[in-house]
């Protein structure tokens, strides 16, 4: 079979061509409706998207590992509990300690994680599928049962996501930090090349002289420590926590991940790419209640899109395709 | 592979350890009644892990199931209103349980994809297109067989009262059995394990892995059928949520079984008796006024101790390096 140019270069190319699409819908919606390029639905659009920009973030370092964290959700939900519980407790505490908390309760979450993942060389997806729902049990223990609602949220919880600098509300800011730091270690940094590394040839890595044990715990515990920033900004911006906060979100994260051409099979993604991928999401779900479709579609069309971009992937990277579930590196050609 | 082996005889030394620990502790734990009903606790969940082991054994997974469940329910409520009478609404529901396996199972092997990708993104479209057939909405009024099928007991339906036995059960263990044999006693079940251990190496043997593959996927779509059957009697109507959450659940009953989520390893007894613990156990919890969430952590964190254990057990037995991790 000849292989159009198209996929020459897939890296490039696909990202390129999801910047392409992600632009066709925002131009054809907002011809239907020019309110959807109002600035002021861009920015709607933008703060809606950073969250999930920060998570998916923490998700592409897991990923590029062939790992996958599903517990960012209930990390997210129980960080964001255990800091407007602390709110409450104590009105005094500032801004940097709130932030400070967040970050080390998250990376806590993580490292744990890891530590299982690395100590007992336990599959990723299991141990995650099981923190999953002990970080998520673990919220009703902490906040028995109760929400905390908009009045017992701390006001500088509340607070931070409100705040603007040049223009821009503070998530925006947030999410382009974290995303400049992971395209600073994935592009520049030893510790983010040797996580390609690994992800492409695990065992290759170990002879090449890779501290494997050492990125993977770096990377569960950035991607808990990213999921706990998220969780304080999410409960500051919906202004909630309770038990089901944010429940499921894990698969929106994997998802964006994977239309922003994030390989499950490890060693493949790019920040540029995953960051499309969440502007894809965003601008799909800000269209839909704008051209008048119902919101219950968000799900669905979520699927089909990613579906079709791991079909698109598949045909671009067939020789590299790997599954998540195979512990050895086996050339896909033969099965 | 062992249909009985080291794991299984864990696992039901730790089902009589349950039952009797709360036996004595909770009154009326161990009554009959009781007994029948904890059995509703576990077992739709049950007939779709024995689908999802057999996936995971052959090293593929369906994170959709759940979601085929509610499309599914969905399409025998859609007959009914329709008009059909309860077989056709039957066949609509199996139909579209192989269609939504098929069509993984044709992403899986026409496209050569990961099943975990590949299942998350029908997960999403399935609940989806769930949620975009019925919005807000549920459908009830569903004939009385089928609510009998759902909370009724084996006497209630061939007409012996004494018979407690519910329905559900007797189902979980006509399909329990049937599995358990294709598994551990058929040719297709052994290339099943060597499938999983090794798909190169069973493709050059001979073993056409893609056309097992495929007829796995709908499979486990027909099971999720079943399911949706026996869990839209029980409830008595549909709505998109329908099972929310519960392929995770399968994937926990499996993997307490000890089937090895990098698949070839395995039993049915194994999925079987974890189903049962699992639901004995949070029935008792049940009884004791722990809530659901509480519950659902314990079984997060009994599927974590159930693997570091063995590991750990090993390791201090061998005094040796743990091994490499994936």
């Amino acid at each position: 079979m000849k292989k159009p140019a198209l996929f020459a270069a897939p890296a490039l190319r696909r990202e390129w061509l999801l910047l392409a699409i992600v632009a066709a819908i925002a131009l054809a919606v907002g011809a239907r409706a020019p309110v959807f390029l109002s600035w002021r639905n861009v920015l709607d659009i933008a703060n809606d998207s950073s969250i999930l920009a920060i998570l998916v973030m923490g998700q592409m370092l897991v990923l590029l590992t062939r790992g996958v964290d599903l517990s960012v959700a209930s990390n997210l939900a129980l960080t964001g509990m255990i800091c407007a519980l602390a709110g409450r407790a104590w009105p005094s505490l500032g801004i940097v300690p709130l932030l400070l908390l967040a970050c080390s309760v998250g990376a806590l979450l993580g490292a744990l994680n890891g530590m299982l993942i690395v100590r007992f060389g336990l599959p990723a997806i299991v141990v995650t599928l099981g923190t999953l729902s002990a970080y998520r049990g673990a919220i009703f223990v902490a906040s028995r049962g109760a929400w905390i609602s908009d009045q017992d949220i701390h006001p500088l919880i509340k607070g931070l996501p409100r705040e603007t600098l040049l223009g821009l509300p503070s998530l925006v800011w947030f999410a382009a930090a974290v995303v400049a730091l992971a395209a600073l270690l994935l592009r520049w940094r030893r510790e983010g090349r040797e996580l390609y590394a690994y992800g492409g040839n695990p065992s290759a890595a170990v002879y090449a002289g890779i501290p494997v044990q050492r990125r993977l715990m770096m990377v569960y515990t950035l991607s808990g420590l990213l999921a706990g920033l998220s969780g304080l900004l999410w409960v500051g911006r919906y202004s909630i926590a309770f038990t089901e906060l944010a429940a499921g979100y894990e698969l929106t994260v994997i998802a964006a991940c994977v239309i922003g051409g994030v390989s499950i099979g490890g060693g493949i993604g790019s920040v540029s790419g995953a960051v499309l991928g969440v502007l894809f999401i965003g601008v799909v779900n800000g269209a839909l209640p704008v051209i008048q479709v119902s919101p219950f579609w968000q799900q669905a069309i979520a699927g089909a899109v990613i579906l079709i971009s791991v079909v698109l992937n598949a045909r671009s990277e067939r020789t590299t395709g790997r599954q998540i579930l195979e512990h050895d590196a086996l050339p896909k050609a033969a099965a | 592979m062992k249909a009985f082996d080291t794991w299984e005889r864990v696992l039901l030394a730790l089902i009589v350890a349950v039952y009797i620990g709360f036996g004595l502790g909770i009154e009326g734990y161990l009554s009959p009644y009781a007994l029948a009903d904890s059995s509703y606790n576990f077992s739709e969940k049950a007939l779709i892990a024995l689908a999802m082991a057999l996936l995971i054994v052959a090293g593929e997974i369906d994170l959709s199931i759940a979601a085929t469940m509610a499309l599914c329910s969905l399409a025998m409520g859609f007959a009914m209103r329709a008009g059909a009478p309860l077989p056709l609404m039957l066949l609509a529901a199996l139909a579209t349980g192989a269609l939504c396996g098929a069509l993984n199972g044709w992403l899986v092997t026409r496209w050569r994809l990961p099943a975990i990708v590949v299942t998350i993104g029908t997960l999403s479209l399935y609940r989806g297109l769930a949620l975009v057939l019925l919005g807000d909405q549920a459908i009830n009024g569903y004939p009385d067989t089928l609510s009998l099928w759902g909370n009724g007991s084996v006497g209630d339906l061939i007409g012996v009262p004494g018979l407690i036995v519910p329905i559900e059960f007797a189902v979980l263990v006509v399909a329990g059995l049937a599995v358990g044999l294709f598994l551990h006693r058929s040719v297709a079940g052994r290339r099943i394990y060597a499938i999983g251990a090794n798909p190169i190496a069973a493709r050059f043997s001979g073993i056409a892995v893609d056309r097992y593959r495929m007829r796995l996927f709908v499979f486990a779509g027909l099971m999720a059928a079943l399911a949706a059957v026996l869990l839209t009697g029980r409830i008595g109507s549909t709505r998109p949520n329908l099972a929310l959450g519960w392929e995770l659940d399968a994937v926990t009953i499996v993997i307490l079984g000890g089937v090895a989520i990098e698949g070839g390893r395995g039993s049915i007894v194994g999925t079987l008796f974890a189903a049962v613990l699992l639901g004995s156990f949070t029935f008792a919890l049940g009884m004791l006024n722990v809530s659901g969430i509480v519950m659902s952590m314990i079984v997060g964190v009994l599927l974590i101790v159930s693997m570091v254990l063995p590991r750990l057990l090993r390791k201090l037995a061998w005094r040796r390096p743990a091994a490499k991790p994936a």
